[in-house]
């Protein structure tokens, strides 16, 4: 990226060394199904799916083993073929224990797949149904399920459909492989998205640090009149929706609403390809493409593993890490969360494991804060992050509140670029989660 | 292989994201304010002389031991390699005049950490800029040796008064613009070269040190405040261009003006306190009984940040502006 970058963007923001470099030109790998997947009843937002399956059952990869158990909700497959061991709480990478179902696999040649459906005459209820049945849910990160946000109330109107693919977060490069080596079926998906919510525009966003992926997905489109691809400048937090929609319509997003409510559905590059998947080729969603890396494993790769992989066999299938491996990030660097038990399973949202070392993972020590401001300028919702963690601290949850203190989106921009190492970000989730609770207990009352 | 991943006995360091952190930090910015000083006390030497090196060590070792016994009474922790207090120091002497007294320096630095820094509660809750807390202490008590100029040692030029402000103030007379970029002029140790100045600034904002905004509102309003008085009345009244070249202006624009912990917070902050110091810089200069106003234009301001803060809170996005 360059200082002098004509490409659009928002106000705000850092520029974290990339680190893409690592895995940026390794075409994807299909990791052979482990022995024994642990399968957690929540991998999206929303309650959990309930078990239709019990112990001793003998399951098919494909078949559905948990059932969608509310409109937020997903329904969930079996990534493999063999016997359910078990169903009990397990360590996930959430940081939660949470109920999961244990599959001893054996054989894994074969799927149980849905029909295939026509992309050209597939019906957009059709579309959404499929999507719902697939258990596909979004691949940013939030992991909310996909069928959810196409079936939008009837009187929002959305004129656009933004895909994703800024991957602002550093080391990760699974959107950046989707778009080189799968273009076709990216658009594809965007093309059966745009059709499910009733769209005749549709963008691409990409951060200018992507120049394989912009190349192939321009190819693409040209003879798409209907699609655009949109260079972004490479920048934290690029690829936040309220970010993006800013910097591709230049629209904003008002606190406490949702892109839908500016015209908009925002859909992830995987995202995209999972819907494909699942129409074109009637796949459910039972394998997660994700990106190993970071300076303390071995051989950084870009990879598909089955849901439900523990992590410790994918650092294994990685090389193993190296000695002064110190902290495993799931995600990314600035938003990821890190883990205490490597044999958390990976789950349908996952876009990356980090390995990260000693030097990297030590925490800086914290100085007084000296208002310099750095944290206001980088906010990239025009917050006062110096501020904020004042109220937080002192329990001062009435200013907070006053101070919008949950709009923050917790990008982490602003700890990141504090001079005196404050763990602002840190010290806001926790005052925003009180402020919440103060909300509601209000509303009770 | 490592062990983690095959001994149940591992250990991984956990905490909450974000995992990186840019490469600045308080510490190592301290210090590049340290550095982008150095062109000052280099152009103070070779102006006015080595000695002016003994008046800037006295002044910092005043300002290291005071904040060492402060935070011993305190009973805090000493941390003096960050650089505060050392800045501090070098700021003071660099705005004293040359060949100054050694013990008034010193009393001065005891001030300026003292009173300017440790009474309100040490670094980051000061209210005023610390050196020209020192400063504005050692003009009130030794007002006499606070205005006695002596002039650069190889002055090519004969001067009717010591400094070009007061040369203009009290005997109409205007300093070549030259001599004022270079620093071939009367004028406090470190302040009268605007090339050595403007070396150290330019290099804290290419940094990212120093937030370019302040300097370039104290720029736009020293010249648009001063431009119209020089429009007024040319033989009255001296151009904008002498305005920014003479006094403390361009040392006080990226020096002390920029001060973290005194500045406002938010851009919008930094433009109305930029040029609300101009215009008190122009008003004392032109109208004041002083020859020179940048001293109590910065600390005036400084009184007003929090004010200043309170009114240019950021559009939160997506919210309408107000």
């Amino acid at each position: 990226m360059s200082f002098f970058s004509s490409f659009k963007t928002f106000k705000g923001g850092v520029h974290p060394s990339e680190f893409k470099e690592f895995t940026q030109n390794l075409p994807f790998e299909i990791m052979p199904a482990p022995a024994i997947v642990i399968i957690p009843l929540t991998q999206h937002i929303g309650k959990p799916a309930n078990p239709v399956v019990k112990k001793k059952d003998e399951v098919k990869a494909g078949q559905v083993i948990a059932e969608s158990s509310g409109f937020i909700s997903s329904v969930i497959h079996s990534p493999v073929s063999g016997i359910v061991k078990d169903i009990h709480l397990e360590p996930t990478i959430s940081g939660f224990p949470n109920e999961c179902i244990i599959i001893q696999s054996n054989d894994n040649s074969d799927i149980d797949l849905m029909p295939q459906l026509d992309i050209e005459t597939v019906s957009p209820d059709d579309i959404i149904s499929r999507v719902r049945d697939a258990g596909i849910v979004g691949q940013g990160g939030a992991a909310f399920p996909t069928y959810v946000k196409l079936s939008p109330p009837a009187d929002t109107k959305i004129d656009y459909v933004i895909l994703n693919g800024c991957e602002c977060e550093p080391y990760l490069t699974r959107d950046d492989r989707y778009m080189i080596e799968r273009s076709t079926d990216v658009l594809n998906g965007l093309k059966l998205i745009m059709k499910a919510l009733g769209v005749k525009k549709g963008v691409i966003g990409i951060e200018d640090n992507k120049n394989q992926a912009i190349k192939a997905m321009r190819e693409i489109v040209r003879s798409e009149p209907d699609i655009e691809v949109e260079i972004l400048k490479t920048k934290y937090p690029q690829g936040a929706e309220k970010m993006l929609i800013k910097a591709v319509l230049n629209r904003e997003v008002p606190p406490g609403k949702l892109p839908m409510d500016v015209g908009c559905v925002i859909q992830n590059i995987g995202t995209a390809i999972a819907v494909n998947d699942a129409v074109t080729k009637g796949e459910p969603q039972i394998t997660a493409a994700l990106t190993v890396s970071g300076k303390g494993i071995n051989n950084p790769k870009n990879i598909i593993v089955r849901v439900g992989t523990p992590l410790n066999e994918i650092l294994n299938y990685c090389g193993g890490l190296k000695d002064d491996a110190a902290k495993i990030v799931v995600g990314g660097p600035m938003m990821g969360v890190s883990q205490f038990d490597v044999n958390a399973p990976v789950t349908k949202a996952t876009s990356g494991i980090l390995v990260l070392t000693k030097k990297e993972a030590n925490a800086h020590t914290e100085t007084p804060c000296l208002n310099c401001g750095k944290c206001i300028e980088v906010c990239p919702l025009g917050l006062v992050p110096t501020k904020l963690t004042r109220f937080s601290k002192l329990n001062m949850y009435e200013k907070a509140d006053e101070f919008s203190i949950t709009t923050c989106m917790e990008c982490g921009t602003c700890t990141y670029n504090c001079p005196a190492n404050i763990p602002l970000v840190q010290w806001i989730r926790l005052g925003k989660k009180k402020v919440i609770r103060m909300q509601k207990e209000k509303m009770s009352a | 292989m490592n062990s983690i991943t095959e001994n149940t006995d591992y250990k991984l360091e956990l905490a909450s994201s974000p995992h990186i952190h840019s490469r600045w930090n308080t510490r190592q910015a301290m210090w590049m304010v340290v550095l982008a000083l150095l062109p000052a006390v280099i152009a103070s030497v070779i102006f006015f002389g080595i000695y002016q090196i003994v008046i800037i060590i006295v002044s910092v070792a005043a300002c290291l031991v005071t904040e060492v016994l402060i935070k011993k009474i305190r009973k805090r922790k000493i941390i003096i390699d960050d650089g505060s207090a050392v800045i501090t120091g070098l700021l003071l002497s660099l705005i004293l005049p040359p060949n100054f007294s050694l013990s008034s320096t010193a009393i001065g630095a005891v001030i300026a950490i003292g009173i300017g820094k440790e009474v309100f509660g040490g670094i980051g809750y000061n209210i005023f800029n610390p050196a020209l807390v020192g400063r504005a202490f050692l003009q009130a008590a030794f007002p006499v040796p606070m205005t006695t100029w002596t002039l650069p040692e190889n002055t090519i030029d004969s001067l009717s008064s010591a400094t070009p402000l007061a040369a203009m103030k009290f005997d109409n007379v205007i300093t070549k613009p030259l001599n004022m970029f270079l620093g071939n002029i009367g004028g406090s140790i470190g302040e009268t070269s605007a090339l050595a100045i403007l070396i150290g600034g330019l290099f804290l904002i290419a940094a990212g040190i120093i937030n370019w905004r302040i300097p370039t509102a104290m720029l736009t309003g020293m010249i648009l405040f001063s431009g119209i008085f020089w429009l007024i009345d040319p033989l009255k009244y001296p151009d904008p261009l002498f305005q920014v070249f003479a006094g403390g202006f361009l040392f006080g624009s990226f020096f002390m003006a920029t001060d973290w912990v005194t500045s406002p917070l938010t851009s919008k902050g930094m433009w109305i306190y930029g040029i609300l110091i101009s215009l008190m810089v122009v008003a004392i200069r032109l109208f004041g009984g002083l020859p020179e106003g940048v001293m109590y234009a910065i600390l005036f301001m400084n009184a007003f940040v929090p004010m200043i803060n309170k009114f240019t809170r950021p559009r939160v996005f997506g919210e309408a502006a107000k």
